[in-house]
């Protein structure tokens, strides 16, 4: 059975075609103000990856912020099911998956069919969001994708006062004034954001292997410092980390279709 | 009551120094003084047998020690007190550790209340301060004692912080948030993100999907009310209600949290930017009264 | 006094309450906590009083919603209240 799934998030638009548990095929574009516009092209760019028609598609399965709004979703999953169930299906022996979006932070424990057994989410605060490292990228004047590769060359362990995005900004404009080197702020970020999300992780309890998925898995230097907080040895990431949502949406998708 | 302005911006609060014309040096016992660092705004203030005999209030600079030396300097100005006549000083404020000529420390919660026992009078018993970065709604009995308080300086949304990062965003220069805010045909409804960061994204959408200008910052005023209303309401009011901080001065936000609560907030002939700093220089001649002053 | 320590941000209200009224200083919070977000000291909001009691760490106060998370859950009492013989703590969330 051939079927879609759509993750709405509030930055990107991610969709993927599935040939019952085999990918075919995927797309992103940025969700801006206009998610139909979106859709239809993360929809286009995965149905060309797959070398499929829009007819071919049996069933859509929606899931993200946007969720709602996607009129030909025939299944809505709910966001902490969809990163269970794909973090399950990359990895069987987890038991902890977390996922860092744009404007959230979430936690789950799952059992070994990747059902969520309990969970944890922050939202509507940016501190604990992708949003925070992506404030602080600017205020750093260095690109988004830098901030990572550049934390992990530095050594130095600078603690941030600030929690809020908005403080943290201003905190980081006074350590760039002190001269303090941007790897060492950027590292400082990391840690800042991987310590609450870590937080956020031990109240629904640490399991050893602790799955990371969503885009941000992308970001080295904050796996480096999930990693370092947590006291692993590795944090597990599947492959294209960003698309993970959308296909735990086009597996459910496929049982409850 | 001002007799010197600098410059106004900011909050449109000014610069500006000012000494009891009756009150005499010569006749005074007891002197104390009183040092608020915040983030935007420093205060000095001498208490003179546990009256104001003068104040200076000045924007704080890079650094709590010279901000807390430059505001002491200027009530001092034109005074005739020289410094080691004061008995005792007490700073307070965000910067209150970093007061070098300070004999102790005391909390801005402890020093709002009793400063704002002092400028509104005792029966002042709910004190709300909105400053640079953070907002606190303070309780206190008839003798300005804290009864119940709480601080919030974690969160930018509802702080002068906030507002700033939104007239830039607007490109509307601060102090014409207010007026501009009801500058419009029907008051819209709140921007319904608390974030300071996700609300800049909301606002951005309003504007793109056509709202003006001046109904975002309406939108935002009004989500400020409401944001700091709902922090006033965890202590709960008991009238009479008072406010202070960069704040008080922005209508915009203040006019639509008083609708909210449907009551008025009390006035005073001081500059309500000084309650901290009076109120420390006023613990300090408790302190003095009480033998526990300096040696 | 009644003094709330901690803030309210976009995701809700997280703030620890101490009724200094009732806390009596013995810092049987402090060795509860797990995490170091008790202290006991002077009443730093009441300049007068010689009482030492119980307070949320200046550190944490920014932080309490991550800091206190392993202590929360369903069917969870947070040690430090139920350390706390008289009563005095209290979370709002």
């Amino acid at each position: 059975m051939i079927v879609a799934g759509i993750d709405c998030g509030a930055k990107n638009t991610k969709t993927v075609i599935m040939n019952d548990k085999k990918l075919l095929g995927k797309g992103m574009a940025l969700t801006g103000f206009d998610q139909d516009k979106a859709v239809e092209k993360s929809l286009a760019d995965a149905l060309d990856e797959a070398g499929l028609k829009i007819d071919d598609i049996e069933a859509i399965g929606s899931t993200g912020a946007g969720m709602e709004d996607i009129k030909d979703a025939k299944v809505k999953v709910n966001e902490i099911k969809a990163m269970a169930k794909a973090a399950n299906f990359f990895f069987p022996n987890a038991r902890t998956v977390t996922d860092v979006g744009a404007e959230m932070g979430r936690a789950a424990k799952i059992n070994e069919e990747g059902k969520v057994e309990d969970f944890a989410i922050n939202e509507k605060c940016a501190a604990g969001a992708g949003a925070f490292i992506e404030a602080m990228a600017r205020a750093l004047e260095v690109d988004l994708e830098e901030m990572g590769p550049m934390a992990n060359t530095s050594e130095m362990a600078i603690p941030m006062n600030a929690q809020c995005a908005i403080f943290a900004e201003s905190e980081v404009v006074g350590l760039i004034h002190a001269k303090t080197k941007k790897k060492d702020i950027s590292k400082a970020i990391h840690d800042a954001m991987a310590s609450r999300i870590v937080s956020m992780i031990r109240k629904i309890g640490v399991n050893k292997d602790i799955v990371m998925i969503g885009g941000v898995g992308l970001n080295p230097g904050f796996v480096e410092s999930m990693r370092r907080e947590l006291d692993l040895e590795k944090i597990f990431i599947p492959e294209d980390p960003a698309y993970s949502s959308a296909i735990g949406a086009a597996l459910l998708t496929l049982e409850e279709a | 009551m001002t007799d010197e302005t600098k410059k106004e911006e900011f909050w449109r609060w000014t610069e500006a120094n000012w000494k009891n014309p009756d009150m005499k040096l010569e006749d005074l016992k007891i002197i104390t003084a009183g040092i608020d660092v915040g983030s935007v705004s420093s205060q000095a203030v001498i208490v003179g047998d546990g009256q104001i005999f003068a104040y200076g209030n000045m924007r704080t600079g890079s650094d709590s020690p010279e901000s807390a030396r430059n505001a002491l300097n200027y009530a001092l100005k034109d005074t005739g007190l020289h410094e080691d006549r004061i008995d005792y000083c007490i700073g307070t404020g965000y910067g209150r550790v970093n007061v070098p000529m300070a004999d102790r420390s005391i909390t801005e919660i402890a020093c709002h209340a009793r400063g704002a026992n002092f400028i509104y009078g005792p029966e002042v018993r709910t004190v709300l301060d909105v400053g640079g970065q953070d907002c606190k709604a303070i309780r206190c009995d008839g003798r300005g004692k804290v009864t119940n308080f709480l601080m919030n300086d974690k969160c930018a949304a509802g702080t002068g912080r906030g507002m700033e990062v939104f007239a830039d965003l607007l490109s509307v220069p601060i102090t014409e948030v207010g007026d501009r805010s009801f500058d419009i045909k029907e008051e819209p409804a709140p921007v319904s993100s608390t974030c300071v960061v996700y609300a800049k994204t909301e606002a951005t959408g309003l504007l793109r999907s056509g709202w003006e200008v001046n109904e975002v910052l309406a939108a935002y005023c009004s989500a400020m009310a409401e944001r700091i209303y709902s922090l006033i309401e965890r202590i709960g009011v008991q009238e009479k209600f008072a406010i202070t901080g960069g704040m008080a001065k922005n209508k915009g936000v203040i006019n639509r949290l008083m609708k909210i609560m449907g009551l008025e907030a009390m006035k005073t002939q001081w500059d309500t930017q000084i309650a901290g700093a009076a109120g420390a220089a006023l613990f300090a001649h408790t302190l003095v009264e009480r033998g526990k002053g300096r040696k | 006094m009644k003094a709330n320590y901690g803030y309210k941000d976009g995701s809700g209200d997280f703030f620890i309450s101490i009724d200094t009224d009732k806390c009596t200083g013995c810092g049987l919070c402090v060795e509860a906590c797990p995490n170091g977000v008790m202290t006991v000291g002077e009443d730093e909001n009441d300049p007068f009083s010689e009482d030492e009691v119980a307070s949320v760490d200046e550190t944490e106060r920014k932080k309490i919603k991550y800091t206190c998370a392993p202590c929360k859950g369903e069917g969870k009492t947070e040690p430090c209240i139920k350390a706390c013989e008289p009563g005095a703590i209290n979370h709002s969330w």
